[in-house]
């Protein structure tokens, strides 16, 4: 059982909430995830990126939408609340060096993943760049803590609410012409790191993404999440979630993440009935 | 013939009475019929998750027991990879005392119940037993399982079920790795011992492939449940959500946490795919997935689980084992109007139990036989509409001792399905070797043990199960678990 300390809603459908989990903070490197479980025979396994730790503390935070049935119901437990089951680190821990000149691509709730990493680099003495998307101003996450660390933070919005109106491969095109970096991480919606991998792919820029897929044990053991890399099946669990961006097989992935869509459909309709969420809120 | 269990337990009734105060000579003994395992009825079963085997009447396990010839020499026992005394047992059943008979088993099996249902017999004690050998068939042998499963079933359901005694404190401190069968029958013995036993699960339940891997309807999860309250009854320690290799290494658990010697029993890993094209389709699953889904996660519930399953139309299976005749009569009671098992020899090599088949079969599931998947076809959405096979015929036997499978050129066909489950088995898990140093693998990935005490090249460490054997059966996988944690203990005492 994992006691939530703290819980902030940042959007109408984005929440932050830090958690009790002593050996995950401990053992958790950027790039890696958990999978939550909400207890009882009946509830799904999940896997959720980390957005922070704190060893000292004790405390792992996870930044989540409200778009399923098992997030729904996270988003209505309260600070004191406990959540069943954590399981984690799960993944290979991002590959992050001394590279020089680094764009971090983030969009929508993908920039909470996106933020341990982009401060790994900043650790580790890369110059970072920063653009973060969102569909309006108002579902910016972390975008403080964001600015905090860039060296240039560059926001963009689908409807010109803040920052460029736009698409994240429009700044991101410019800094592959003009900056010219020599390492580009995405975290974000499958089609948007789909587009900015074959953004930065003529220029040769190495350029990392972090997937989520379908999972369920998230330890190598249902193949659930399995994706095309280079031709090759990998496990997102065991081999990822971290892969270069320029090879990963796009249209099979989105048509493998689009595999329960109907179900999920008629979930999220249902739990908003079921647990009494008005629509369009979470 | 289907035969009701009240139709069952009549005939054995019958004979009862007749055999009733007489001296039973071998030869009347060898004449008694091998009594049928009662089962649900094939058409009203494919629409529940109940147990399909129902198990003996008590009338039926006496007459099985009359059959057993109580060898002096036990030839059977040399086929129980945790030899147990079964025609002590049996004789105890024959006479009517359950819980003795139980009490005999449990002397060597913590898990009766279970391997009462799951133990492939018919290649183990089954095999060897002289009855079976009378009638040159070893269908007519005696039903060992059977009446194991009857004897533990009674022990619990009357409450004279025992629980082994625990040493007094050794001071000692071991982890258990994994909570499948290697490590529930590993705890138990290194428990037994007095030693302090902490056991490590991944997932958010205990039971390992017994919960996640067998469907309900072959093995009731409330039993799996009941032997790991044993466990903590004895006063093992349970602790879920916990990976080792990433929530914690082998070495922090040695070094930071105190763990003097540590049990590896963490299972086959990684599913295995064929490799043809199309097999990241949507519609394609590994077994473990599709089985997971409906067993752990309970996705056959639909209305209660929040874990979806593929909805299916004609599925196809791939590979002939016991998981994949789960996964195919898991398939049918999902709502599947057709299942067909595709396996590239022909019905004698079936790795599966006879029994698993004879139930698959009876459940209307389909077999193409000498067939192999070379395609997995989709629309343009990707999702499966079809598997590309081709003809095979048997050849020479290959390093399994099977007749290896022959494609004929140009006998490629596609055939119509929605849903391809593959199971044709794992490759082992490769999370621990990657994060323990001095852990050496075969090139299969597979622990390298020591074949006397199960120790891994780490010292300290010993595996068994499945992360050493690849995929190979939960009784098998229980005797290697007994015979590490005795090195175990021995290793313990010396320290």
């Amino acid at each position: 059982m994992n006691k939530i300390i703290f819980k902030q809603k940042l959007s109408s459908e984005v929440f932050k909430m830090v958690i009790e989990a002593p050996l995950i903070a401990e053992a958790h490197k950027p790039g890696q995830f958990i999978i939550l479980q909400l207890g009882g025979d009946f509830n799904e396994r999940i896997p959720l990126t980390i957005a922070d730790s704190d060893p000292e503390k004790g405390t792992i935070t996870i930044v989540f939408q409200a778009v399923g049935a098992t997030t729904h119901k996270l988003a209505m437990l309260k600070e004191g609340d406990y959540v069943a089951n954590l399981l984690g680190p799960l993944g290979q821990p991002s590959e992050l060096e001394k590279f020089g000149k680094c764009v971090c691509v983030g969009g929508g709730i993908g920039v909470a993943p996106l933020y341990p990493i982009a401060k790994k680099l900043k650790q580790l003495g890369n110059e970072v760049k920063i653009i973060m998307g969102a569909r309006n101003k108002d579902l910016y996450v972390m975008k403080d803590e964001m600015a905090a660390l860039a060296d240039e933070l560059i926001l963009m919005t689908d409807d010109g609410s803040a920052g460029r109106k736009g698409l994240v491969t429009e700044p991101l095109k410019e800094l592959c012409e003009t900056w010219k970096p020599d390492y580009v991480f995405i975290v974000g919606p499958p089609i948007m790191m789909k587009f900015g991998a074959l953004t930065t792919k003529p220029y040769g820029i190495k350029t990392v993404v972090s997937l989520n897929t379908i999972m369920i044990d998230g330890t190598g053991m249902c193949g659930g999440c399995r994706v095309s890399i280079g031709g090759k099946t990998k496990f997102v669990c065991v081999d990822g979630p971290d892969f270069d961006g320029h090879q990963v097989d796009w249209n099979n992935m989105l048509t493998r993440l689009g595999t329960y869509k109907p179900q999920e459909q008629e979930a999220h309709h249902k739990c908003h009935i079921g647990l009494h969420i008005p629509e369009g809120e979470a | 013939m289907y035969q009701t269990r009240e139709e069952l337990d009549k005939t054995a009734q019958d004979l009862l009475k007749k055999y009733k105060d007489l001296a039973l000579t071998p030869k009347m003994r060898a004449e008694i019929p091998v009594q049928q395992m009662p089962t649900q009825d094939p058409g009203v079963r494919i629409h529940n998750m109940n147990e399909v085997a129902e198990g003996y009447t008590e009338a039926q396990v006496k007459v099985e027991a009359m059959r057993c010839l109580q060898c002096k020499n036990k030839p059977c026992v040399q086929g129980c990879p945790v030899g147990i005394d079964i025609p002590a047992f049996i004789m105890k059943a024959s006479e009517g005392d359950f819980k003795g008979s139980n009490a005999v088993i449990k002397e060597s099996s913590l898990l009766p119940s279970i391997c009462g249902r799951v133990c492939p017999q018919e290649n183990q004690c089954q095999k060897y037993c002289t009855m079976g050998k009378l009638h040159k068939d070893v269908d007519q042998a005696v039903a060992i399982g059977r009446i194991e499963r009857f004897v533990a079933d009674y022990s619990r359901e009357h409450d004279c079920d025992v629980t082994p005694e625990v040493a007094p404190s050794s001071g000692h401190k071991v982890a258990v790795v994994g909570s499948g069968p290697a490590s529930i029958s590993a705890a138990a013995d290194l428990r037994r011992a007095g030693h302090e036993v902490v056991m490590f699960e991944a997932l958010h339940k205990a039971g390992g492939v017994l919960v996640y891997g067998i469907p309900e309807f072959r093995l009731p999860k409330k039993l799996v449940q009941r032997e790991l309250d044993g466990l903590t009854k004895m006063g093992v320690e349970i602790n879920l959500n916990f990976l080792v290799g990433r929530t914690q290494t082998i070495e922090d658990l040695m070094k930071k946490d105190g763990f003097e010697a540590i049990f590896i029993g963490s299972g086959a890993g990684l599913p295995k795919f064929l490799g043809i094209p199309g097999e990241n389709n949507v519609g394609v699953f590994s077994a473990n997935e599709y089985l997971t889904r409906s067993n752990l996660m309970k996705a056959y519930d639909a209305e209660h689980s929040m874990t979806p399953e593929w909805q299916s139309e004609k599925v196809a299976i791939f590979g002939g084992g016991n998981v994949a005749m789960d996964a195919a009569r898991t398939a049918l009671r999902l709502g599947a109007k057709e299942v067909t098992v595709i396996y590239r020899r022909s019905e004698t090599e079936l790795p599966a139990r006879k029994e698993e088949v004879g139930h698959a079969k009876e459940e209307g599931v389909k077999f193409m036989l000498l067939h192999q998947p070379h395609e997995i076809v989709a629309d343009e959405k990707g999702r499966v509409t079809g598997v590309k096979v081709i003809t095979c015929k048997l050849g020479e036997p290959d390093a399994s001792g099977r007749r290896s499978p022959v494609e004929i050129p140009g006998t490629e066909k596609v055939y119509p399905f929605d849903t391809v489950v593959v199971s044709i088995g794992n490759t082992s898990n490769p999370l621990i070797k990657l994060t323990t140093e001095g852990i050496d693998t075969n090139k299969r990935g597979n622990f390298i043990v020591n074949e006397d005490t199960c120790e891994t090249t780490l010292k300290g460490v010993y595996a068994g199960g499945d992360i050493v054997l690849g995929a190979a059966t939960v009784i098998l996988a229980m005797g290697q678990g007994r015979k590490a944690a005795k090195a175990m203990n021995e290793y313990l005492a010396k320290l």
